[in-house]
């Protein structure tokens, strides 16, 4: 039978760099084939050529036996390939209708819009995606989820019969997730051949029948889901074994002193009232559920949102925090959830956004920068925290997730900051570079900087945290720690004690 | 070019390496540009390339040049500064109308640039700490400062300034025209300020990701009120030259030099969306203005067509410099 899509030899580089070699994916319809490698791997790269973003310096892409020749997204729609990337391509402020149809807008006999006529259309895909979404509510109101059914709905309507997904389940909830994947198999049984990118084994070994493992742009392995293990797959990812991904615990926490005590916080002034303490060398995990006020009690902490009411005190000292500034100034740091949109200047080098917030100390009596120190330093936290970068020049853009997120890193380790709250660390990046941040992160912890750790990544505030503190609906349902810090239990309060 | 980088080694692979990366500064088609219309206009006019056009060009440059120094401020952070024309006007006639009145030239110049500062200032508040949007706040202001300034006037200009006062405008510091060595001085203080301060590097990060620069702890907003503070006193101290050379506070000056302003900015390589550009950028981008305008007009094409040409030049010139996307 011949595959349904079928990329020939795809060789690649980009000015310095050698992104893929001699790669070739075969995918039939009505299958799911998982491309598995670490960030920087090429499978990005590889899915742009097949969308015609990029195109191959050498190879074949292959559609129903046909070779194509993409010059544009434009081209690869055409052929029936969809794509539905990590950053959503809708329009926030169109409702769902508008999005799916947004420039081949339906038209009528004197060739105005046809809003009746679209909403019967897309009301047809969300029946045929078994999903029910208001039709005529801006998509930035709607869930995470709802968005990408929204945009495989789109690519549906574009008569997709390949799709590809890169990492559609980073940002969903595990119910959301299980129901993108009856999605996915209610379009496997409708011939729809998919490419699915997912850091997380298991979800792998749920929805996928093949996979495709890459390493440094080159194919190392394809096999049927069946005859392969999740460890065995790891090690042809990272081409060594990973036994365990968490450093070994050990508890660097002094629970007699207490560095960060939030006595009261209020975010809005009707909302409810948090009270946490943090102890020296602690880390502390925010778990919950996507939404449920993690984020926001981090950012109303630091200063980035005013809450409507705090008191807080740094080791013993009761402080204001107005700004992210202020909380700087008290050795308090934030790596925020997002690194491209929060975290990032993204046209910067990797020297001149780990020295952002490092300016002042390169500066002698006259308030100029010395720039040899600045290269120096910033090189030393580079080497610190393990960036793989040609130098401190190289443009952050072009580092892997993982790396971008070290860059990151760096930042705040210039600062002696007494707290560090990582938003999600490890979102999007590949086990190895995840591996290295949870050393960094205990490194720290053993110089004695508290942590907290926002994640929704159960193993990872199982295997990191010394304390849980559990979210649900904005307020904290539970603390937890020793034998009660399991997954259990923390899933028992994230949704709010239904799931006993 | 993507063999040669990925095996570095050979003189000849790093100086390509060099050449790429030099060819990444968005400098590089601003100064092709600009060298290859100067020439140009080199060969079309024997009287282009004389010591005394150069001069007279590099003069009638300076106004605009100093002005684009505190856009190219703004625009890096993001924002734009429509109010520079009118600031300017309002300085100046301040400044004119001032000494009129018997107020030593001195301290005349010194309140004409703090108002063109506290202008600036205003726009600061408004755009930094109101969180309203820069081209709509400096648009208002535009309208305010041109009307105040044909209040303070009544519409007429004011002449009958001191003879000393000529000195900024008419007069030259070691060899050198004033209007010239005050660009020179603003650009070098702009350089300085943008490549070696601190506050620099945060203009920049500002334009690259405003969210990312204030989570990581920078005062964003007291920067964007430093970055129109400052585009104000810019605009004040193009008020000085202009009054200084004509003599006389015209409250109708500069209609239009916000456009000019920001072509210079754009000319010069800087994206109009923030957190990428060169000071000398600008200036490149300003004297390019000047030198078509000193060309064409040497050239006798008529003023009606310079203006079209002017345009097809920056369409021209920003569809060669564009980020291409792939």
């Amino acid at each position: 039978m011949t595959p349904l899509l079928s990329l020939r030899h795809i060789s690649k580089s980009f000015p310095g760099v050698r992104a893929l070699h001699d790669v070739s994916l075969d995918v039939h319809a009505g299958e799911v084939h998982a491309l598995l490698g670490e960030n920087g791997a090429g499978k990005s790269t590889l899915m742009k050529i097949l969308c015609g973003i990029y195109r191959q310096d050498e190879g074949k892409i292959v559609i129903d036996g046909k070779a194509c020749d993409f010059h544009g997204y434009q081209d690869a729609l055409e052929a029936g390939v969809g794509i539905i990337f990590q950053e959503f391509s809708l329009i926030p402020d169109l409702d769902a209708v508008d999005n799916i149809f947004l420039g081949r807008e339906l038209r009528n006999g004197v060739g105005l819009r046809d809003r009746r006529r679209m909403e019967r259309e897309a009301a047809k895909l969300f029946t045929r995606l078994k999903v029910s979404i208001p039709l005529d509510c801006p998509i930035a109101e709607l869930s995470v989820a709802d968005q990408q059914f929204i945009e495989i709905a789109k690519a549906l309507s574009l008569n997709a019969r390949i799709l590809v997904l890169d990492e559609p389940t980073a940002t969903l909830t595990p119910s959301e997730a299980d129901h993108l994947f009856t999605i996915m198999r209610e379009l496997r049984d409708q011939g729809v051949g998919m490419v699915f990118i997912s850091h997380h084994m298991e979800e792998i070994f749920t929805i996928c029948d093949r996979v495709t493992v890459m390493r440094d742009g080159e194919k190392i392995d394809d096999c049927d889901i069946e005859s392969t293990t999740a460890d065995d797959l790891i090690e042809k990812m990272v081409g060594r074994r990973v036994e365990n991904i968490f450093p070994e615990h050990r508890c660097d926490a002094d629970w007699k002193d207490v560095v960060l005590d939030i006595e009261a916080l209020r975010l809005d002034t009707n909302s409810p009232e948090h009270s946490l303490k943090l102890h020296r060398g602690e880390i502390l995990g925010f778990a919950g559920l996507v939404g449920s006020g993690r984020t926001e009690l981090a950012m109303g902490l630091i200063g980035a949102t005013r809450p409507a009411y705090a008191r807080v005190r740094v080791e013993g000292k009761p402080v204001r925090l107005r700004h992210p500034a202020t909380a700087l100034e008290q050795g308090i740091g934030l790596l925020p959830e997002s690194r491209k949109t929060q975290g990032l200047i993204l046209p910067f080098s990797c020297r001149d956004n780990i020295s952002l917030n490092n300016m002042t100390q390169f500066r002698g009596a006259l308030p100029l920068i010395k720039r040899r120190q600045e290269s120096h330093t910033a090189g030393k936290l580079m080497q610190a925290v393990r960036v793989k970068a040609p130098s401190p020049e190289t443009p952050v853009s072009d580092l892997s997730g993982g790396n971008q997120q070290k860059v990151v890193i760096a930042r705040w380790l210039g600062h002696q900051c007494k707290v560090l709250i990582f938003d999600e660390p490890t979102r999007g990046i590949d086990v190895g570079a995840k591996s290295e941040i949870y050393t960094l992160m205990k490194e720290l912890t053993a110089q004695g900087v508290s942590i907290i750790m926002i994640s929704s990544e159960l193993p990872e505030v199982l295997g990191l945290c010394d304390r849980a503190a559990v979210f649900y609906h904005g307020r904290i349902a539970a603390e937890l720690q020793g034998k009660d810090l399991n997954s259990q239990s923390i899933m028992h309060h994230a949704t709010g004690g239904l799931s006993s | 070019m993507s063999q040669l980088a990925s095996t570095p080694g050979t003189a000849y692979q790093s100086l390509s390496l060099r050449l790429a990366r030099w060819r990444r500064t968005p400098i590089f088609y601003p100064l092709i540009g600009f060298i290859v219309v100067f020439i140009a206009m080199a060969v079309i006019n024997d009287n282009f390339l004389t010591s005394s056009n150069m001069v007279n060009l590099a003069r009638q440059a300076s106004i605009i040049a100093i002005i684009a120094a505190g856009m190219s401020l703004a625009i890096l952070t993001g924002g734009i500064d429509l109010s520079v024309g009118p600031v300017m006007a309002l300085s100046g006639t301040v400044m004119a109308g001032l000494m009129v009145a018997g107020v030593p030239p001195v301290l005349a110049i010194v309140i004409g640039l703090l108002v063109g500062a506290a202008f600036g200032a205003a726009n600061g508040v408004f755009v930094a700490f109101a969180g309203m949007p820069p081209i709509i706040v400096t648009l208002a202001t535009m309208g305010i400062a041109r009307g105040l300034g044909l209040i303070y006037t009544g519409g007429y200009p004011i002449s009958g300034l001191p003879q000393e006062f000529a000195f900024f405008g008419r007069g030259s510091l070691a060899g050198i025209e004033m209007p010239i060595l005050i660009m020179i001085g603003v650009y070098a203080i702009g350089y300085v300020l943008l490549s070696h301060t601190a506050t620099g590097r945060y203009l920049y990060a500002i334009g690259g990701n405003e969210e990312a620069t204030r989570l990581s702890g920078i005062r964003v907003s007291r920067y964007k009120l430093l970055v129109y503070t400052l585009s104000g006193t810019t605009a004040a101290i193009a008020g000085l030259i202009l009054t200084s050379r004509l003599m006389s506070g015209q409250p109708n000056a500069g209609v239009g030099f916000e456009l000019d302003a920001i072509a210079a900015v754009v000319l010069g390589g800087a994206a109009i969306t923030g957190g990428r550009g060169m000071i000398l950028g600008t200036l490149v981008g300003a004297l390019l203005l000047g030198v078509l305008n000193n060309g064409l007009n040497l050239m006798g094409v008529s003023p009606y067509l310079q203006n079209v040409i002017k345009g097809c030049i920056i369409l021209l010139a920003i569809y060669i410099s564009r980020k291409r996307t792939p």
